[in-house]
């Protein structure tokens, strides 16, 4: 059993007594290396991160290793720290919302890579990132405590405060961040005042959408800011279509996750390899069932018939990375100062 | 006239089996003795109150447990001055007590811990706290009201619950093995306190002591306890004589003196 | 009572204990300082918001310890006045199973009770009240502060109270105190020594909080320091206002506990062992009545929302978690964590006591010497853990292979938030326990190794276990040190809980839960075996 965790402790610690030491190691002669930085929900065992990994290595003659943190904040937090002397090749799993910050660092390259195969609603297209999957920002709410889900933002605004929603915070989510940027773009220099009003039904706000998805599930509101793709694990995984996502006549905010190469990746080729492996089936497979996120190019099989019952929005918002890098902490403060009214 | 008397007093502490009926001199002081675990502790702690007599006798039969003349009561109790004490709370038996250590609460100080003799909840008069400090003059502690415990040595520590009961004033003082803790020279000074204190009140006493020549110094009466009965009880000029088993022999040396 | 030498050698260990607790938390602040100086860090102190955040953390803080505390003493004092019913041990057990939670995990057990949905409001509608009443704002918070905090405190006060020797309780009860005047002569007293210690403690993690302030407070009016650190560090990646904004809470918790700390408490006199404990006070009908509402008021309170977490547990499917490898690699991860973290923390804790007892009745230098230690051991606590990540990520990225250090620094990270908990366990027991042994060790010359095994081991090994357990309990429950490193070096128990929950395997996610709620308990009966009964106890039972 699980012998090989304690070998892995033991040697972590002997290793960091020789690096202490200033001892280093003989460099290991096997073959290539592809260090790839994401988050750790992509490579857990029902994330995509194996079957990629298989199916990359296949083609690539080299070994794909997967650093995983906790999400794609925690994930750029990761590279302004190690800088220009990371050991990153790729990062997988930042979003649009991320992409200006993530520039000036200077980090990162132009991918090289031909990304009209990539669909994205929204027409994003930028030389650097290259997107692989998205999804739409959604109401998800259960259909055994709510009869009639709001049509439109309007609705959820404007509806009654004692049908509850669930939402996460702007300051420490992506989830959270997109709503606000959801409620901005509807509402523009009204969105304080939507705010005020959406306060009344928002039963909490939740550091992360893991607490907010856990309080819907355990029933404590009828709706949760989540994605339009939500239902899908639960019809997929679960065979039950309890919780189904609203569609908002106004357009849902699209959040679209991508990656990019490194400018001193150690393996630039293999990272300019492996971003064009992105785009194809051997990538794009995972991501429904996996990452239930929509693919943004071909996959080998058509989707499930559950992604075909999923809500498709008739329009999609989508602001600039530079528009909201500028703005991102007046329309925080906006939103603290609405949300904290009496 | 007999101050304490136990009738058929039986009690059960696990898998121990005490069994006394037996009468203590009133006004008088007597030693209990015995072996560790004999069940002299045990016998205090029945007179205090901390352990109720069994409300009947244990049936089983080849114990080898003394019944004695049982049948016409089958509770034991435990009488004072004619009244039967066996089911009152401590706090309402005419009883003081001094046992080896921690008798003093030592974050309150002489004066609160005295008082507390008195009333419970502290409600002290002038003539409560006059009281107080007399009775501290007496032991030998005069001026000590406001020191705490931790501050003073084992004998002061002695001496201030020897204070306390004689602030109580109840007619019946149990010590259990109040000297044990300190120095050979330091107890025949508190054991000559002790006897002055019961000179002046008048009150019955029983201690619980190792020391033989305790025994013979201080007691009139003495009692030696044996697995949980009483073996000897006999005036001390008597019991000094007696070796009625190998324990009694051990315990006042060989030969009778 | 102790050798020059000795002497010598208890400072030396408290200074290295010291030192290192400073460099550690030093050289983290330090090096993140170091990105953008201190005027950027010092600048929150005039930021209205964060002024505003920092109100709302002490405020939350203060009134969670209060009604902690509040509640702890009655149900202290009953647990130590009943000391002989079914289940007594399982009751106390039970008290160190909280504290082993990650906060998520609480938060939705609590949610089961106190939610919309939950077993309260069921029982309201069933009395006919329509509309739910709902726990989310300061309610919520205090709630859940108060399920993961009364207990600590309750533990603490217990083991306090049962250290008051015997003849305590038989001479109130021939002095005829009532429970009242008992309270007030003898429960008290000592509780006051305690509860300065405890309430600092229960301020510090209290004041700390984020999932629980940020789940079940409502909205952002409900926001701790901790969360805007979390928001520099993170989101706005402006690591010296992390630092300003983590300066500005132990600082400020600082004067707090500054103010505790000078609040009048007798001090602690190492009792004597007296005769063994007998309450006659127990069976008095105004007391039975009195412990049993306190009992189970608390039990209700504590174990209707492990309950919840346990029958969640149990609808998931257990036997096909138990049987995944990861499973079983991050329970290991988790368990080799802990159990470095806690040995770590009660090493340093035994050093700390040794050195303080070693500087006691020292001049002036030994007696600033001892306070540092005792202020510095307790304020660690308040140094965010994501910023001793941080600093040491930074530190150590110019060895190459940060990853390697992973498990260390999550160890070492861990082993300092113990500190606090374990020197507040261990050195009341220590301090007795050399009152009374000291002086026969002197004579005797035991030094050394001898008197570890014969005397120190045999003596305090009750009280090391307990603060082991407590430690690795602590850490088990910790998710905040390993997010920064990944999950390619560590993937513990917490953090596959999390990962589960972010991936809608909800159901996963709570039968982990239980897993870990099961290894705590299992953690607190390793450190509350019941004592064997000595021949003296059984004679006087």
């Amino acid at each position: 059993m699980p012998s090989h965790i304690i070998r892995n402790l033991v040697s972590a610690a002997a290793l960091s007594a020789a690096a202490l030491l200033g001892l280093h190691g003989p460099a290991s002669a096997a073959d290539k290396t592809l260090t790839v930085y994401t988050y750790e929900s992509f490579i857990s065992e029902w994330g995509p991160g194996p079957k990629v990994k298989a199916a990359f290595e296949k083609t690539c003659g080299c070994t794909v290793n997967f650093v995983g943190v906790a999400d794609g904040v925690a994930l750029l937090s990761r590279l302004k720290l190690e800088g220009a002397g990371s050991k990153a090749d790729v990062v997988l799993g930042l979003d649009t919302n991320l992409i200006d910050e993530a520039k000036q660092t200077g980090l990162f390259d132009a991918s090289g890579v031909d990304t009209s195969a990539a669909k994205v609603p929204g027409d994003f297209k930028d030389d650097v990132f290259v997107p692989y999957d998205y999804g739409h920002f959604a109401v998800v709410y259960d259909t055994q405590a709510m009869k009639t889900p709001p049509a439109s933002l309007k609705d959820l605004v404007e509806g009654d405060p004692a049908q509850k929603i669930v939402i996460e915070d702007p300051r420490t989510s992506t989830p959270g961040l997109g709503l606000l940027l959801w409620v901005k773009s509807v509402y523009g220099d009204k969105a304080g005042e939507a705010w005020g009003k959406l306060k009344k039904r928002v039963l909490t706000v939740t550091p992360g959408w893991s607490e907010a998805y856990g309080l819907f599930t355990k029933g404590e509101a009828p709706m949760v800011l989540s994605y339009t793709t939500s239902p899908a694990y639960h019809m997929v995984a679960e065979n039950s279509d309890r919780y189904q996502a609203a569609a908002f006549s106004e357009g849902h905010y699209i959040q679209i996750e991508v990656s990019g190469l490194l400018k001193n990746a150690p393996e630039k080729q293999l990272a300019r390899d492996f971003l064009a492996f992105t785009l194809t089936p051997g990538f794009q497979d995972t991501i429904p069932t996996n990452n239930w996120m929509m693919p943004v190019a071909k996959t080998s099989e058509p989707l499930p018939d559950a992604f075909g019952k999923l809500v498709n929005p008739e329009k999609t918002f989508l602001m600039s990375p530079e528009e909201v890098a500028k703005n991102r902490k007046a329309w925080i403060d906006e939103w603290l100062a609405a949300m904290s009214m009496n | 006239m007999t101050a304490i008397r136990l009738e058929n007093v039986a009690l059960t502490l696990g898998d121990k089996h005490f069994f006394f009926d037996t009468e203590i001199a009133s006004g008088a002081i007597t030693a209990v003795t015995g072996a560790s675990g004999s069940g002299k502790s045990t016998l205090l702690n029945l007179i205090a109150g901390f352990e109720t007599p069994d409300k009947a006798f244990p049936g089983k039969m080849g114990t080898g447990f003394p019944f004695g003349n049982a049948t016409k009561s089958s509770m034991g109790r435990i009488l004072v001055d004619g009244k039967d004490i066996s089911r009152l709370h401590p706090a309402e038996r005419p009883v003081s007590l001094v046992f080896q250590d921690n008798n003093l609460f030592g974050h309150l100080d002489l004066l609160t811990n005295i008082g507390l003799g008195i009333s419970p909840s502290l409600k002290l008069s002038a003539a409560d706290r006059d009281r107080i400090s007399a009775a501290l003059t007496r032991v030998g502690l005069g001026g000590f009201e406001k020191r705490l415990p931790p501050t003073l040595s084992g004998g002061e520590r002695q001496r201030a619950a020897f204070a306390r009961a004689l602030v109580r004033n109840r007619p019946l003082l149990l010590l259990d093995e109040p000297f044990a803790a300190l120095d050979p020279g330091l107890r025949g000074a508190m054991a000559a306190l002790l006897c002055d204190l019961h000179r002046e009140s008048g009150n019955t006493v029983l201690i619980v002591t190792h020391d033989p020549d305790e025994v013979a110094r201080l007691a009139d009466h003495a009692l030696f306890i044996e697995d949980g009965r009483i073996l000897v009880a006999a005036p001390v000029a008597e019991f000094l004589q007696r070796r009625d088993s190998p324990g009694l022999a051990a315990f006042l040396g060989a030969n009778p003196a | 009572m102790l050798t020059a030498r000795q002497r010598l050698v208890a400072l030396s260990g408290g200074g290295l204990v010291l030192a290192a607790l400073f460099l550690f938390v030093g050289l983290a602040i330090a090096r993140l300082v170091a990105l953008g100086g201190w005027a950027a860090a010092l600048a929150v102190v005039t930021d209205r918001y964060i002024l505003g955040v920092l109100q709302f953390t002490l405020f939350q803080a203060s009134l969670s310890t209060a009604l902690s505390i509040l509640f702890a003493i009655p149900v202290a004092r009953a647990l130590a006045r009943q000391r002989h019913f079914a289940g007594r041990i399982w009751l106390v057990r039970l008290l160190a199973v909280p504290m082993g939670l990650p906060a998520l995990i609480g938060a939705l057990g609590l949610i089961a009770v106190w939610g919309r949905q939950g077993i309260a409001n069921q029982g309201l509608s069933f009395l006919g009240l329509s509309e739910p009443v709902s726990i989310y704002g300061l309610t919520g918070i205090l709630i859940a502060h108060v399920f993961f905090n009364m207990p600590l405190a309750c533990r603490f006060l217990l083991i306090g109270l049962e250290r008051i020797p015997g003849e305590y309780w038989l001479m109130s009860a021939s002095l005829g105190l009532r429970g009242r005047d008992v309270f007030r002569f003898i429960e008290w007293p000592v509780m006051r020594r305690i509860l300065p210690g405890v309430a600092g403690l229960i301020f510090m993690l209290c004041a700390t909080s984020f999932t629980l302030v940020l789940t079940l407070g409502g909205g952002p009016k409900a926001t701790t320091l901790e969360v805007a650190i979390y928001q520099a560090l993170r989101f706005d990646f402006e690591p010296p206002r992390a630092i300003g904004l983590a300066l500005m809470q132990i600082a400020v918790t600082a004067v707090i506990l500054a103010v505790i700390a000078l609040l009048p408490a007798p001090e602690d006199r190492g009792l004597t062992l007296g005769k063994p404990v007998r309450r006659l006070d127990a069976g008095r009908a105004g007391a039975r009545l009195a412990d049993t509402v306190a009992i189970g008021v608390m039990l209700v309170f504590t174990a209707l929302p492990l309950i919840a977490v346990l029958v969640a547990g149990l609808r998931s499917d257990l036997m096909k978690l138990v049987a995944e490898p990861i499973v079983h690699e991050a329970a290991l991860t988790s368990l080799v964590l802990s159990l470095s973290a806690g040995l770590i923390a009660v090493v340093s804790a035994l050093a700390i006591v040794h050195a303080q007892q070693a500087a006691a009745g020292g001049g002036l230098l030994l007696r600033g010497f001892s306070l540092a230690l005792a202020a510095s051991s307790a304020l660690v606590l308040l140094v965010p853990p994501i910023v001793l990540a941080t600093g040491w990520f930074l530190m150590l990225l110019p060895t190459g292979d940060v990853g390697a250090f992973a498990a260390p620094l999550v160890a070492a990270i861990n082993a300092a938030m113990a500190l606090p908990f374990v020197v507040r366990l261990v050195g009341p027991a220590f301090r007795e326990h050399r009152i009374r042994t000291g002086r026969l060790a002197a004579s005797l010359g035991l030094s050394g190794w001898a008197r570890l095994r014969l005397i120190d081991w045999p003596g305090l090994r009750k009280p090391l276990l307990m603060g082991l357990s407590f430690a690795m309990a602590l850490s088990l429950g910790d998710l905040g040190a390993v997010a920064l490193f990944g999950s390619d070096n560590l993937m513990t128990l917490p953090w596959l809980v999390y990962s589960r929950m972010g991936n809608y395997r909800t159901a996963d996610a709570d039968g982990l839960a239980l897993l870990l709620g099961l290894i705590c308990l299992a953690l607190t009966v390793a450190g509350t075996l019941p004592r064997a009964e000595t021949p003296e106890e059984d004679r006087n039972r």
